[in-house]
């Protein structure tokens, strides 16, 4: 029941504190590629891979009082971060959701990356299927606006390597 | 003459209850309405379990995707034509896109795909991209075409502009929805001036945007899509028939991977349920096929998917109470133990159902970059976020509204010819008494 409401506070536990709605989007993303088990279904938007279910999820946890949102005025936009609260933890405890301890392990590294090149590591593995040279042309495309570097797309391909090893 | 570029000897129309008439001239798009791939859009509803709650409301997807493909018709033939920032090769690209952009939806989609963890998106690519007929055709018009109009759906062509005029928080298949469904449920919300928000619309390099002259008539577009939103696809009534549809796809498939001998056997699902389901098997399916198998499991053995069967064919739904998961969870969890208890399966008959079981695009002013907002274009050119031009857009983007439902069969439980203590207790809880 509300599993999988339980999943995203387990997220939320294991990651600590998260800077952002655009990082949240794709910690989750790149977990479920992983084959962690998170439910919400993704599409691909202007910014990459993104999920409306999520979004209202976390809103719903958040009116629930699960999960606290501050909102920071930043030049130009808002950013947002998310912390599990105290009632959020005893709701987590209540449930008899199976626990993820591999996936801690992959979400606080994912939360160590900027949302820029988290948003880089989704679209490629948005793009999984491609070869590694159609794969860097697709997203030098689709991301033409974000003017990744040549570095930036490689240290992407080492770290989705990496995120094996840690899943 | 190329056949990308030949017209029909005569223009053909379909008659139409929301745009009148829809026009085809060009021989691509009246090839594409002809193949079986888009037919069988006929046999989907675009609106799943609605008709259980507005009988009205049997429309199909085959009727949306007309309806979006004239939108964008009129958008490129009538208001875009001739304007530098828009590049006439991309129009028969647009219209092919506008039409089969639903393509890979399955029958009750939102249900089918939760449960068998499938995704219409990547069916449409398959459809487009595979050997079917309409690759056939769109091959026909150039060799990487059919690659394109995949990634315009997929929303990743490199001309944003035209997934915006599909894809966006003002597209072609939400003005086309939102006035469908208000007619064919008939309600008197979900309408708005369309023809205003076409004339108002402008290409713009990476997207498409509104003159603010038409603020006034999108601002009436956003509301119909709230009003929509809590009034019909979010009715309660509707989810409680999902609900059930949702538990009788899961009950089929449990029951399956428990080598469950079916009295009637489940031939279209058999690679579904191994996860291993081919576009050839996907096509084959409709909303005709789903529902002789529910008509065929009212009879079976299983007493479960037997029951749930017999409530979906004869609209004998869950009814609900208001659920406050904050407070109430502890609640939920005697409230299982208690159902095992009265010899109901909880899994299958005590159901939370949240307003993010159907995310519905409420519009959001794009925050952090997650989704391109509508932008309005002043007089010298400057692009305006939507909701910091206008107070009506802001004061329903803000903090949103959401929502939980408890589902349980009342019937069942006020029947007290077994277990009555039990039941006793769970009326108390669900404040029944």
């Amino acid at each position: 029941m509300m599993k999988d409401h339980a999943k995203l506070m387990q997220a939320f536990f294991v990651s600590g504190e998260i800077v952002g709605r655009k990082k949240l989007q794709k910690m989750i993303y790149i977990a479920k590629k992983l084959s962690f088990p998170f439910q919400e279904k993704y599409q691909f938007h202007f910014f990459g891979p993104y999920s409306e279910e999520l979004t209202l999820r976390v809103e719903e946890l958040c009116n629930m009082g699960f999960i606290n949102e501050m909102k920071e005025k930043k030049s130009g936009y808002t950013q947002y971060r998310y912390t599990i609260t105290e009632e959020g933890k005893s709701f987590l405890n209540a449930q008899a959701a199976n626990p993820m301890p591999e996936v801690e392990d992959c979400l606080k590294d994912l939360n160590t990356q900027s949302s820029r090149f988290l948003e880089l590591v989704s679209t490629m593995l948005y793009f999984e299927g491609l070869d590694e040279q159609e794969l860097i042309e697709k997203v030098q495309k689709v991301k033409s606006k974000q003017n990744y570097t040549a570095e930036e797309i490689v240290q992407a391909l080492s770290y989705i390597k990496h995120l094996s090893t840690v899943s | 003459m190329a056949y990308s570029t030949q017209k029909l000897h005569e223009e053909k129309v379909f008659k139409d209850p929301v745009h009148r008439y829809i026009h085809v001239r060009d021989q691509v798009i009246w090839d594409l309405i002809g193949t079986k791939e888009f037919q069988r859009l006929r046999r989907i509803r675009q609106l799943g379990t609605t008709y259980l709650t507005f009988h009205g409301a049997e429309h199909s997807r085959f009727n949306h995707s007309l309806g979006v493909y004239e939108i964008i018709r009129r958008i490129v033939d009538d208001v875009f034509a001739n304007r530098p920032e828009w590049n006439e090769n991309e129009r028969l690209l647009s219209l092919c896109a506008a039409l089969l952009h639903d393509l890979g939806h399955g029958p009750f989609s939102h249900s089918f795909e939760k449960v068998f963890e499938l995704d219409h998106e990547a069916f449409t690519q398959a459809i487009i991209l595979g050997e079917t007929e309409v690759n056939e055709v769109l091959s026909r018009v150039s060799p990487v075409f059919a690659q394109n109009v995949s990634d315009v759906i997929a929303k990743t062509y490199e001309n944003k502009q035209v997934i915006s005029l599909i894809s966006s928080q003002i597209d072609a298949d939400r003005m086309d929805y939102l006035q469908r469904d208000a007619y064919f449920t008939g309600v008197s919300y979900g309408h708005f001036d369309m023809e205003r928000i076409l004339r108002v619309l402008r290409p713009r390099e990476d997207q498409v945007v509104i003159k603010s002259s038409g603020m006034h008539a999108v601002e009436d577009y956003i509301m119909s899509r709230y009003q929509m939103y809590w009034q019909v696809y979010f009715h309660p009534v509707t989810r409680s028939s999902e609900v059930i549809l949702t538990k009788i796809l899961h009950r089929a498939k449990e029951l399956s991977e428990k080598n469950y001998t079916f009295a009637h056997e489940p031939y279209h699902f058999l690679s579904i349920f191994k996860g291993a389901v081919t576009v050839k098997d996907y096509l084959k399916l409709d909303e005709s096929i789903i529902l002789y198998y529910f008509q065929m499991w009212e009879d079976e053995e299983d007493p479960i998917l037997r029951d749930l069967c017999r409530r979906f064919m004869n609209r004998n739904l869950f009814k609900y109470v208001e659920f406050d998961p904050s407070k109430e969870y502890k609640k939920l969890n005697e409230l299982e133990k208690l159902f095992e208890l009265a010899g109901l399966n909880p899994n299958y008959y005590l159901v939370v159902d949240s307003s993010s079981d159907l995310p519905y695009d409420f519009y959001r002013p794009g925050e952090e970059e997650e989704r391109l907002p509508i932008h309005l274009m002043l007089p010298n050119g400057e692009l305006k976020e939507l909701s910091r031009q206008s107070d009506i857009v802001d004061a329903i983007s803000g903090k949103r509204r959401t929502d939980h439902k408890l589902y349980y069969p009342k019937d069942y439980i006020l029947d007290d010819s077994s277990h009555m203590e039990v039941k006793a207790k769970i009326k108390s809880i669900l404040g029944l008494e």
